[in-house]
Protein backbone atom coordinates (compact mmCIF):
# COMPACT_ATOMS: atom_id res chain seq x y z
CA UNK A 1 0.00 0.00 0.00
CA UNK A 2 1.06 3.24 -0.97
CA UNK A 3 1.20 6.77 0.95
CA UNK A 4 -1.27 8.14 -1.06
CA UNK A 5 -3.63 5.15 -0.78
CA UNK A 6 -3.31 4.90 2.89
CA UNK A 7 -3.84 8.68 3.89
CA UNK A 8 -7.71 8.50 3.04
CA UNK A 9 -8.01 4.95 5.14
CA UNK A 10 -6.17 6.79 8.34
CA UNK A 11 -9.24 8.49 9.97
CA UNK A 12 -11.65 5.68 8.81
CA UNK A 13 -9.12 3.28 10.74
CA UNK A 14 -8.93 5.22 14.17
CA UNK A 15 -12.81 5.95 13.79
CA UNK A 16 -13.49 2.05 13.57
CA UNK A 17 -14.74 2.18 10.52
CA UNK A 18 -12.62 0.57 7.83
CA UNK A 19 -13.15 -2.92 6.83
CA UNK A 20 -11.57 -5.64 8.20
CA UNK A 21 -9.31 -6.83 4.77
CA UNK A 22 -8.46 -2.84 4.50
CA UNK A 23 -7.15 -2.42 8.39
CA UNK A 24 -4.59 -5.58 8.11
CA UNK A 25 -3.45 -3.76 4.60
CA UNK A 26 -3.25 -0.66 6.19
CA UNK A 27 -1.65 -1.64 9.73
CA UNK A 28 1.49 -2.84 7.62
CA UNK A 29 2.10 0.20 5.71
CA UNK A 30 1.32 2.39 9.01
CA UNK A 31 4.29 -0.11 10.94
CA UNK A 32 6.92 1.21 8.43
CA UNK A 33 5.52 4.87 7.16
CA UNK A 34 7.46 7.67 8.71
CA UNK A 35 5.02 10.02 7.45
CA UNK A 36 1.51 7.93 8.48
CA UNK A 37 2.71 6.65 11.68
CA UNK A 38 2.79 10.16 13.17
CA UNK A 39 -0.49 11.68 11.16
CA UNK A 40 -2.63 8.13 13.11
CA UNK A 41 -0.97 9.52 16.28
CA UNK A 42 -1.65 13.01 15.98
CA UNK A 43 -5.18 11.99 15.14
CA UNK A 44 -5.28 9.48 18.03
CA UNK A 45 -4.45 11.99 20.63
CA UNK A 46 -6.85 14.34 18.42
CA UNK A 47 -9.53 12.52 19.28
CA UNK A 48 -8.82 11.93 22.71
CA UNK A 49 -8.46 15.70 23.59
CA UNK A 50 -12.06 16.12 22.15
CA UNK A 51 -13.55 13.11 24.62
CA UNK A 52 -12.38 14.48 27.79
CA UNK A 53 -15.22 14.87 30.74
CA UNK A 54 -14.48 18.87 30.74
CA UNK A 55 -15.37 19.33 27.61
CA UNK A 56 -19.05 17.79 27.57
CA UNK A 57 -21.73 20.01 29.36
CA UNK A 58 -24.44 18.25 31.21
CA UNK A 59 -27.83 19.25 30.81
CA UNK A 60 -28.62 21.80 33.62
CA UNK A 61 -31.02 20.45 36.61
CA UNK A 62 -33.18 23.49 35.72
CA UNK A 63 -33.61 22.37 32.36
CA UNK A 64 -34.20 19.13 33.19
CA UNK A 65 -37.39 19.92 35.98
CA UNK A 66 -38.84 22.24 33.14
CA UNK A 67 -39.26 19.77 30.55
CA UNK A 68 -40.71 17.45 33.21
CA UNK A 69 -43.37 19.99 34.47
CA UNK A 70 -44.25 20.99 30.83
CA UNK A 71 -45.25 17.05 30.06
CA UNK A 72 -48.38 15.97 31.15
CA UNK A 73 -48.58 13.88 34.75
CA UNK A 74 -50.05 10.03 34.62
CA UNK A 75 -53.54 11.61 36.67
CA UNK A 76 -53.73 14.16 34.33
CA UNK A 77 -53.56 12.24 31.48
CA UNK A 78 -56.71 10.41 33.28
CA UNK A 79 -58.81 13.25 34.28
CA UNK A 80 -57.83 14.12 30.17
CA UNK A 81 -59.65 11.79 29.02
CA UNK A 82 -62.59 11.83 31.25
CA UNK A 83 -63.24 14.89 29.72
CA UNK A 84 -63.12 14.20 26.27
CA UNK A 85 -65.44 11.71 27.01
CA UNK A 86 -67.39 13.67 28.65
CA UNK A 87 -67.38 15.98 25.62
CA UNK A 88 -68.33 13.28 23.01
CA UNK A 89 -71.03 12.08 25.15
CA UNK A 90 -72.65 15.70 25.44
CA UNK A 91 -72.51 16.14 21.65
CA UNK A 92 -74.33 12.40 21.29
CA UNK A 93 -76.84 14.17 23.01
CA UNK A 94 -79.33 16.72 21.66
CA UNK A 95 -78.68 20.59 21.86
CA UNK A 96 -81.81 20.97 23.86
CA UNK A 97 -80.94 18.39 26.47
CA UNK A 98 -77.10 18.96 26.59
CA UNK A 99 -78.01 23.14 26.99
CA UNK A 100 -80.58 21.66 30.12
CA UNK A 101 -78.22 19.85 32.15
CA UNK A 102 -75.45 22.57 31.51
CA UNK A 103 -77.68 25.37 32.76
CA UNK A 104 -78.52 22.98 35.75
CA UNK A 105 -75.26 22.36 36.57
CA UNK A 106 -74.05 26.16 36.37
CA UNK A 107 -77.13 27.15 38.84
CA UNK A 108 -76.26 24.06 40.92
CA UNK A 109 -72.72 24.20 40.61
CA UNK A 110 -71.26 24.44 44.46
CA UNK A 111 -67.62 26.39 44.85
CA UNK A 112 -65.95 23.23 45.26
CA UNK A 113 -66.93 22.00 41.72
CA UNK A 114 -66.04 25.23 39.89
CA UNK A 115 -62.53 25.53 41.20
CA UNK A 116 -61.54 23.09 38.32
CA UNK A 117 -62.30 25.43 35.68
CA UNK A 118 -61.35 28.78 38.01
CA UNK A 119 -58.23 26.72 37.75
CA UNK A 120 -57.93 26.29 34.21
CA UNK A 121 -58.85 30.19 33.75
CA UNK A 122 -55.84 31.07 36.24
CA UNK A 123 -53.46 29.36 33.76
CA UNK A 124 -55.35 30.92 30.91
CA UNK A 125 -54.48 34.47 32.55
CA UNK A 126 -51.47 33.19 33.33
CA UNK A 127 -50.13 32.51 29.97
CA UNK A 128 -51.64 35.95 28.61
CA UNK A 129 -49.79 37.93 31.02
CA UNK A 130 -46.01 36.09 29.61
CA UNK A 131 -47.06 37.51 26.19
CA UNK A 132 -45.52 40.78 25.24
CA UNK A 133 -45.34 43.43 27.90
CA UNK A 134 -48.80 42.39 29.49
CA UNK A 135 -46.98 40.97 32.72
CA UNK A 136 -46.49 43.96 35.21
CA UNK A 137 -48.49 47.66 35.54
CA UNK A 138 -46.73 48.19 38.42
CA UNK A 139 -43.01 47.88 37.85
CA UNK A 140 -41.64 47.38 41.60
CA UNK A 141 -39.54 45.29 43.50
CA UNK A 142 -40.49 47.26 46.60
CA UNK A 143 -43.37 46.05 48.24
CA UNK A 144 -44.33 49.72 49.64
CA UNK A 145 -44.33 50.92 46.07
CA UNK A 146 -46.47 48.00 44.68
CA UNK A 147 -49.32 47.99 47.63
CA UNK A 148 -50.04 51.75 47.79
CA UNK A 149 -50.62 51.21 43.61
CA UNK A 150 -53.70 48.74 43.78
CA UNK A 151 -55.21 51.63 46.16
CA UNK A 152 -58.29 53.21 44.24
CA UNK A 153 -57.61 50.27 41.73
CA UNK A 154 -60.12 47.51 43.43
CA UNK A 155 -62.49 47.52 46.31
CA UNK A 156 -60.05 45.62 48.42
CA UNK A 157 -56.32 45.84 49.63
CA UNK A 158 -54.05 42.52 48.73
CA UNK A 159 -51.84 41.78 50.91
CA UNK A 160 -47.93 42.11 49.63
CA UNK A 161 -45.02 40.55 50.76
CA UNK A 162 -41.77 40.62 49.25
CA UNK A 163 -39.91 36.79 49.58
CA UNK A 164 -36.65 38.50 47.82
CA UNK A 165 -35.05 36.94 51.49
CA UNK A 166 -36.67 33.62 50.91
CA UNK A 167 -35.43 33.30 46.62
CA UNK A 168 -38.68 34.79 45.51
CA UNK A 169 -38.08 38.36 44.67
CA UNK A 170 -41.21 40.53 44.46
CA UNK A 171 -41.50 42.04 40.73
CA UNK A 172 -44.77 43.83 40.37
CA UNK A 173 -48.45 44.08 40.35
CA UNK A 174 -51.25 44.14 37.44
CA UNK A 175 -54.78 44.25 37.59
CA UNK A 176 -56.34 41.37 36.01
CA UNK A 177 -60.02 39.85 36.07
CA UNK A 178 -60.56 36.35 37.22
CA UNK A 179 -64.01 34.89 38.42
CA UNK A 180 -66.33 37.64 37.70
CA UNK A 181 -64.19 40.34 39.13
CA UNK A 182 -60.79 42.70 39.31
CA UNK A 183 -58.31 40.59 41.12
CA UNK A 184 -55.11 41.70 41.82
CA UNK A 185 -52.21 40.03 40.20
CA UNK A 186 -48.49 40.16 42.39
CA UNK A 187 -45.50 38.86 40.23
CA UNK A 188 -42.37 37.35 41.86
CA UNK A 189 -39.54 35.17 40.21
CA UNK A 190 -37.43 32.25 40.74
CA UNK A 191 -34.02 32.22 38.24
CA UNK A 192 -36.12 32.47 34.97
CA UNK A 193 -39.65 31.44 36.27
CA UNK A 194 -42.10 33.93 36.96
CA UNK A 195 -44.82 33.39 39.77
CA UNK A 196 -48.12 35.20 39.07
CA UNK A 197 -50.04 35.38 42.66
CA UNK A 198 -53.61 36.43 42.16
CA UNK A 199 -55.74 37.32 45.18
CA UNK A 200 -59.34 38.78 45.72
CA UNK A 201 -61.51 38.64 48.94
CA UNK A 202 -63.96 35.59 49.57
CA UNK A 203 -67.64 36.22 50.62
CA UNK A 204 -66.95 34.76 53.50
CA UNK A 205 -64.43 34.62 56.02
CA UNK A 206 -62.54 31.15 55.93
CA UNK A 207 -59.63 30.06 55.57
CA UNK A 208 -58.51 26.74 53.48
CA UNK A 209 -55.70 24.47 53.21
CA UNK A 210 -52.86 24.66 50.04
CA UNK A 211 -53.95 22.26 47.82
CA UNK A 212 -52.30 21.69 43.94
CA UNK A 213 -53.49 20.91 40.72
CA UNK A 214 -51.43 20.74 37.31
CA UNK A 215 -53.00 22.04 34.32
CA UNK A 216 -51.06 22.07 30.55
CA UNK A 217 -47.80 21.65 32.81
CA UNK A 218 -48.42 24.46 35.17
CA UNK A 219 -48.82 23.86 38.30
CA UNK A 220 -51.36 25.93 40.19
CA UNK A 221 -51.70 26.38 44.22
CA UNK A 222 -54.87 27.57 45.90
CA UNK A 223 -55.42 28.44 49.34
CA UNK A 224 -57.47 30.61 51.38
CA UNK A 225 -56.35 32.87 54.27
CA UNK A 226 -58.81 35.49 56.51
CA UNK A 227 -61.24 35.53 53.94
CA UNK A 228 -58.65 36.14 51.18
CA UNK A 229 -58.15 33.58 47.87
CA UNK A 230 -55.05 32.80 46.43
CA UNK A 231 -54.47 31.33 43.55
CA UNK A 232 -50.29 30.93 42.96
CA UNK A 233 -49.19 29.84 39.34
CA UNK A 234 -46.16 28.86 37.53
CA UNK A 235 -44.20 26.76 35.56
CA UNK A 236 -41.90 26.38 38.65
CA UNK A 237 -42.15 22.59 39.58
CA UNK A 238 -44.44 21.96 42.64
CA UNK A 239 -41.81 21.79 45.42
CA UNK A 240 -40.54 25.03 44.53
CA UNK A 241 -43.76 26.79 44.47
CA UNK A 242 -45.19 24.96 47.50
CA UNK A 243 -42.61 26.52 49.16
CA UNK A 244 -43.81 29.80 47.37
CA UNK A 245 -47.15 29.56 49.15
CA UNK A 246 -45.82 28.63 52.48
CA UNK A 247 -43.57 31.79 52.59
CA UNK A 248 -46.25 34.01 51.43
CA UNK A 249 -48.11 32.48 53.88
CA UNK A 250 -46.03 33.20 57.01
CA UNK A 251 -44.01 36.45 55.40
CA UNK A 252 -44.39 39.78 56.79
CA UNK A 253 -47.35 42.04 55.27
CA UNK A 254 -47.41 45.57 54.65
CA UNK A 255 -49.75 47.99 56.76
CA UNK A 256 -51.59 49.73 54.30
CA UNK B 1 -50.35 3.57 22.85
CA UNK B 2 -52.42 5.98 25.01
CA UNK B 3 -51.04 9.17 27.00
CA UNK B 4 -49.75 7.09 30.25
CA UNK B 5 -48.06 4.70 28.02
CA UNK B 6 -46.43 6.77 25.97
CA UNK B 7 -45.52 9.19 28.68
CA UNK B 8 -43.57 5.82 29.92
CA UNK B 9 -41.70 4.98 27.33
CA UNK B 10 -40.99 8.30 26.71
CA UNK B 11 -39.30 8.93 29.88
CA UNK B 12 -37.43 5.60 29.62
CA UNK B 13 -36.63 5.90 26.38
CA UNK B 14 -35.83 9.50 25.83
CA UNK B 15 -34.90 11.27 28.75
CA UNK B 16 -32.24 9.64 29.61
CA UNK B 17 -30.62 11.28 26.25
CA UNK B 18 -30.98 14.62 27.49
CA UNK B 19 -27.35 14.89 28.27
CA UNK B 20 -26.94 14.02 24.91
CA UNK B 21 -29.62 16.70 23.86
CA UNK B 22 -28.29 19.62 25.58
CA UNK B 23 -24.64 18.87 24.81
CA UNK B 24 -25.21 19.41 21.26
CA UNK B 25 -27.68 22.35 21.91
CA UNK B 26 -25.20 23.61 23.48
CA UNK B 27 -22.04 23.18 21.39
CA UNK B 28 -24.34 24.13 18.18
CA UNK B 29 -26.07 27.44 20.05
CA UNK B 30 -22.42 28.51 22.30
CA UNK B 31 -24.62 29.78 25.17
CA UNK B 32 -26.64 27.92 28.11
CA UNK B 33 -29.53 29.90 27.58
CA UNK B 34 -30.42 29.55 23.99
CA UNK B 35 -29.03 25.82 24.15
CA UNK B 36 -31.84 25.38 26.97
CA UNK B 37 -34.09 27.06 24.86
CA UNK B 38 -33.52 24.18 22.36
CA UNK B 39 -33.27 21.58 24.07
CA UNK B 40 -36.22 22.27 26.06
CA UNK B 41 -38.32 22.77 22.87
CA UNK B 42 -36.62 19.34 21.13
CA UNK B 43 -37.76 16.97 23.96
CA UNK B 44 -40.73 18.39 24.16
CA UNK B 45 -41.25 17.80 20.32
CA UNK B 46 -40.12 14.40 20.95
CA UNK B 47 -42.42 13.64 23.03
CA UNK B 48 -45.45 15.18 20.62
CA UNK B 49 -44.01 13.08 18.04
CA UNK B 50 -42.96 10.04 20.04
CA UNK B 51 -45.50 7.89 17.73
CA UNK B 52 -42.87 8.55 15.07
CA UNK B 53 -39.76 7.31 16.93
CA UNK B 54 -39.19 3.70 14.74
CA UNK B 55 -37.62 2.29 18.08
CA UNK B 56 -34.05 1.24 17.71
CA UNK B 57 -31.65 4.53 18.86
CA UNK B 58 -33.41 7.02 20.45
CA UNK B 59 -30.07 8.68 21.17
CA UNK B 60 -29.61 9.39 17.66
CA UNK B 61 -33.65 10.37 17.08
CA UNK B 62 -33.93 12.53 19.68
CA UNK B 63 -30.08 14.50 18.46
CA UNK B 64 -32.10 14.61 14.83
CA UNK B 65 -34.59 16.19 16.40
CA UNK B 66 -32.35 19.14 18.57
CA UNK B 67 -30.40 19.51 15.18
CA UNK B 68 -33.67 20.69 13.28
CA UNK B 69 -35.27 22.45 16.35
CA UNK B 70 -31.75 24.34 16.61
CA UNK B 71 -31.50 25.03 12.67
CA UNK B 72 -35.04 26.52 12.52
CA UNK B 73 -34.23 28.53 15.81
CA UNK B 74 -31.27 30.11 14.02
CA UNK B 75 -33.19 31.26 10.84
CA UNK B 76 -35.24 33.00 13.14
CA UNK B 77 -33.25 34.56 16.18
CA UNK B 78 -29.69 35.09 14.21
CA UNK B 79 -29.40 37.12 11.42
CA UNK B 80 -28.50 35.34 7.92
CA UNK B 81 -24.51 37.59 7.73
CA UNK B 82 -24.08 35.54 10.49
CA UNK B 83 -24.35 32.34 9.44
CA UNK B 84 -21.74 31.53 6.41
CA UNK B 85 -22.76 28.93 3.82
CA UNK B 86 -19.83 26.67 3.39
CA UNK B 87 -18.44 24.87 0.71
CA UNK B 88 -17.02 21.74 1.09
CA UNK B 89 -14.77 21.34 -1.73
CA UNK B 90 -12.87 24.44 -1.89
CA UNK B 91 -12.46 25.04 1.67
CA UNK B 92 -8.42 24.89 1.83
CA UNK B 93 -6.66 24.03 4.73
CA UNK B 94 -3.02 23.66 5.42
CA UNK B 95 -2.81 19.98 6.46
CA UNK B 96 -0.81 19.70 9.70
CA UNK B 97 -2.06 16.01 10.29
CA UNK B 98 1.21 14.77 9.54
CA UNK B 99 3.74 16.56 11.23
CA UNK B 100 5.29 15.49 13.97
CA UNK B 101 5.25 18.77 15.61
CA UNK B 102 1.65 19.97 14.78
CA UNK B 103 0.50 19.12 18.09
CA UNK B 104 0.34 16.96 20.95
CA UNK B 105 -3.07 16.92 21.90
CA UNK B 106 -3.25 15.79 25.48
CA UNK B 107 -1.56 18.99 26.66
CA UNK B 108 -3.90 21.51 25.42
CA UNK B 109 -5.90 22.56 27.94
CA UNK B 110 -9.94 22.54 27.84
CA UNK B 111 -9.89 26.48 27.18
CA UNK B 112 -7.61 26.12 24.11
CA UNK B 113 -9.54 23.12 22.98
CA UNK B 114 -13.81 25.00 23.82
CA UNK B 115 -12.21 28.27 21.50
CA UNK B 116 -10.71 25.90 18.46
CA UNK B 117 -14.13 23.67 18.66
CA UNK B 118 -16.26 27.19 18.75
CA UNK B 119 -14.30 28.41 15.76
CA UNK B 120 -15.21 25.45 13.66
CA UNK B 121 -18.04 26.50 11.35
CA UNK B 122 -21.12 24.97 12.83
CA UNK B 123 -21.52 22.76 9.72
CA UNK B 124 -17.55 20.96 11.07
CA UNK B 125 -18.57 21.57 14.52
CA UNK B 126 -21.70 19.36 14.84
CA UNK B 127 -20.08 16.32 12.82
CA UNK B 128 -17.04 16.85 15.41
CA UNK B 129 -19.72 16.65 18.75
CA UNK B 130 -21.93 13.48 16.99
CA UNK B 131 -18.65 11.83 16.41
CA UNK B 132 -16.31 12.10 19.20
CA UNK B 133 -18.41 13.43 21.98
CA UNK B 134 -21.48 11.28 21.29
CA UNK B 135 -19.73 7.94 19.30
CA UNK B 136 -22.22 8.22 16.08
CA UNK B 137 -21.51 6.17 13.24
CA UNK B 138 -20.47 7.95 9.74
CA UNK B 139 -23.70 6.71 8.78
CA UNK B 140 -26.35 7.85 12.00
CA UNK B 141 -24.37 11.32 11.52
CA UNK B 142 -25.01 11.07 7.65
CA UNK B 143 -29.09 10.29 8.58
CA UNK B 144 -29.05 12.82 10.88
CA UNK B 145 -28.05 15.42 8.88
CA UNK B 146 -29.16 14.43 5.88
CA UNK B 147 -25.89 14.54 3.68
CA UNK B 148 -23.94 11.58 1.84
CA UNK B 149 -21.88 9.80 4.27
CA UNK B 150 -18.42 11.24 2.10
CA UNK B 151 -19.79 14.50 2.82
CA UNK B 152 -19.57 13.48 6.31
CA UNK B 153 -16.00 12.13 6.07
CA UNK B 154 -14.60 14.93 4.44
CA UNK B 155 -16.31 17.49 6.81
CA UNK B 156 -14.95 15.23 9.69
CA UNK B 157 -11.61 15.21 8.21
CA UNK B 158 -11.24 18.63 7.43
CA UNK B 159 -12.69 20.08 10.56
CA UNK B 160 -9.93 18.08 12.50
CA UNK B 161 -7.76 19.44 10.26
CA UNK B 162 -8.30 22.62 11.13
CA UNK B 163 -8.41 22.28 15.01
CA UNK B 164 -5.13 20.21 14.71
CA UNK B 165 -3.84 23.38 13.09
CA UNK B 166 -5.59 25.55 15.91
CA UNK B 167 -4.47 23.86 18.47
CA UNK B 168 -0.80 23.60 17.25
CA UNK B 169 -0.95 27.48 16.78
CA UNK B 170 -2.57 27.56 20.53
CA UNK B 171 0.64 25.75 21.22
CA UNK B 172 3.23 27.79 19.94
CA UNK B 173 2.25 30.73 21.15
CA UNK B 174 1.77 28.84 24.74
CA UNK B 175 5.53 28.92 24.67
CA UNK B 176 5.87 25.37 25.80
CA UNK B 177 9.06 23.96 24.88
Amino acid sequence: MTCQQAKPLIEPYADGELQAAAILELEQHLQSCPECAPALRNLQSLKKTLKQDSLYFAAPDDLRRRIKSALPSPPRAVSLKQVWDWNRLTTVMSGVAAACLVLLLALTMNRGGSEGSLAQEIVSSHVRSLMASHLLDVVSTDRHTVKPWFNGKLDFSPPVKDLALEGFPLVGGRLDYLDGRNVAALVFQRQKHVINLFIWPLKEQRSNPASITSIQGYNVIHWSEAGMAFWAVSDLNEKELMEFAQDFDKGETVSP
Amino acid sequence: MDERERLRLYEQKVLPHLDAAYNLARWLAGNDHDAQDVAQEASLRAFRYFEKFRGENARAWLLTIVRNTFYTWLRKNRPPENTVEINDETLDIEDVSAQTDAVNAPFADADAVRRALAELPVEFREIVILREMEGLSYKEIADLAEVPIGTVMSRLARARKLLQKRLAAEFDLGGNP
